[in-house]
């Protein structure tokens, strides 16, 4: 590893400050910063471990209902939390999916979303939930919805100086739930070939009011699928919209073909992990659907 | 590069030692402090030979920096035997049941097994075998390594 200077920072505002350097980089669980800097794809003359800065280490609810989980919070912390496994599921069957134990105890929500992979398994299940990033720069913090943070493969829009401080969850409406699934030929520490978020909102005649559906590894950014989504809202929930959905998110996709999978595989994964994953959103809303 | 004064915490004893500022918590344990029973495999987080507790949570050292490790307690290997010197109930249950072969991998193992034990006394197979699925053994084929880590459970559970 190249020279570097290490700081830990216990505020934001001494995190924006050190932020300002050269080559800074925020380490907080570091299962992916430190991999790069082995390898010698990351260089920083400066890290900034932030995983003292009380914002970014705890989930706090909003009388609204909505949580906001700091951008340092570790997989098996979310992973432990009765909120997130009530009211955002599919994050929570998603940091159990992430590396091994060793690495879900080290590993946070914002490293998963900064590295940017398009096979992060945590961002289609922030998307589908409609998380806000909350971003600090030298001029103050701005937001952004989280889905338009992403740039391509290991780029987002934050800028050199900003740091990732937290996302923000809006309370889920009642009759709603989510889910994530994800193929990998290995069932343990392996990278998700698809990864497929699905959110469900049901009014009282079972009619959807509301489907999200998110991607990964799919395209160079984890994408939304809006023409699956297209295919759901206002109809009955039935076996045969759900698989018209399945069918219509292939054609959101922009799969290539690597040493994982091929294009064509990814596309049929692609049905299948749509359709098993709002199938799954129905059982958690308590909604039998005849297959 | 010059090397810089470090302190931490091992095994319950307080370590100041000078390090290279670039060294992994891996390297601040096996080069400064010699305690060489935590191993290095593949270095990046997968094989999971690096393993130790850092305030009782199973890590890989191999992607903590030494820096990190100031203000945490660090469990390693040496520092599971039982205050008489004896080994702890894990790592008798790996020597009885034949769970080590090449014996690369055990301490990652141990730690492993440790921290699920002391979150869950009484695992399942299933349970066993996702909490060791970030430690790679090329030797045993894990089935005689899931039967010692029940069987220390059982043990511990006594």
């Amino acid at each position: 590893m190249n020279p570097y200077t290490y700081q830990k920072v216990t505020s934001l505002d001494a995190a924006v400050m050190a932020r300002g350097a050269a080559d800074c980089f925020v380490l907080a669980g570091g299962t992916d910063l430190i991999a790069q800097m082995k390898a010698g794809h990351r260089r920083p003359s400066t890290i900034i471990d932030v995983k003292t800065i009380p914002e970014m280490t705890a989930v706090s609810a909003a009388p609204d209902g909505s949580l906001e989980i700091g951008a340092a919070v570790s997989a098996t912390s979310l992973a432990g939390d009765d909120r997130i496994r009530a009211r955002h599921p599919a994050l929570h069957d998603a940091v159990q999916l992430i590396g091994s134990r060793q690495i879900q105890n080290r590993a946070t929500l914002g490293g998963n979303v900064c590295n940017a992979a398009p096979s992060a398994d945590a961002v289609p299940p922030l998307i589908v939930d409609t998380a806000t990033a909350r971003i600090l720069g030298p001029g103050g913090m701005r937001t952004m919805p989280l889905e338009d943070l992403f740039a391509g493969p290991g780029r987002t829009h934050l800028a050199p100086s900003e740091i990732l401080v937290s996302l923000v969850l809006p309370s889920p409406a009642a009759r709603s739930a989510s889910a994530y699934l994800r193929f990998t030929p290995r069932r343990e520490m392996d990278i998700a070939i698809v990864g497929a978020a699905a959110r469900l909102t049901l009014g009282p005649d079972h009619r959807i009011v509301e489907a999200r559906i998110a991607l990964a590894s799919v395209a160079p950014t984890p994408i939304r699928a809006p023409s699956a989504e297209a295919k759901l809202a206002g109809h009955p929930i039935t076996a045969g919209i759900i698989a018209d959905a399945a069918t219509a998110a292939q054609s959101d996709a922009a799969p290539i073909s690597d040493t994982r999978a091929s294009a064509d595989y990814r596309r049929e994964l692609i049905a299948v992990l749509v359709r098993r994953a709002l199938f799954r959103c129905a059982a958690r809303i308590g909604v039998d659907v005849p297959q | 590069m010059n090397r810089i004064l470090m302190s931490c915490r091992v095994n319950g004893e307080d370590h100041t030692c000078l390090a290279d500022p670039r060294d992994t918590l891996l390297e601040l344990l096996r080069e400064r402090l010699q305690l060489t029973g935590t191993k290095e495999g593949c270095g990046n987080g997968n094989c999971g030979s690096c393993t130790v507790l850092v305030d009782g949570a199973a890590v890989c050292a191999c992607l903590v920096l030494a820096g990190e490790a100031q203000g945490v307690e660090v469990t390693t290997v040496e520092g599971l035997a039982a205050s008489g010197g004896g080994r702890h109930p894990v790592q008798q249950a790996l020597i009885d049941h034949g769970g080590t072969q090449c014996g690369f991998c055990t301490p990652g193992i141990i730690m492993s097994a440790v921290a699920l034990l002391r979150e869950n006394p009484d695992p399942t197979d299933a349970e066993i075998r996702h909490a060791i699925a970030g430690n790679i053994c090329r030797c045993t084929g894990y089935e005689k390594i899931v039967r010692a880590i029940a069987s220390a459970a059982a043990e511990i559970r006594s």
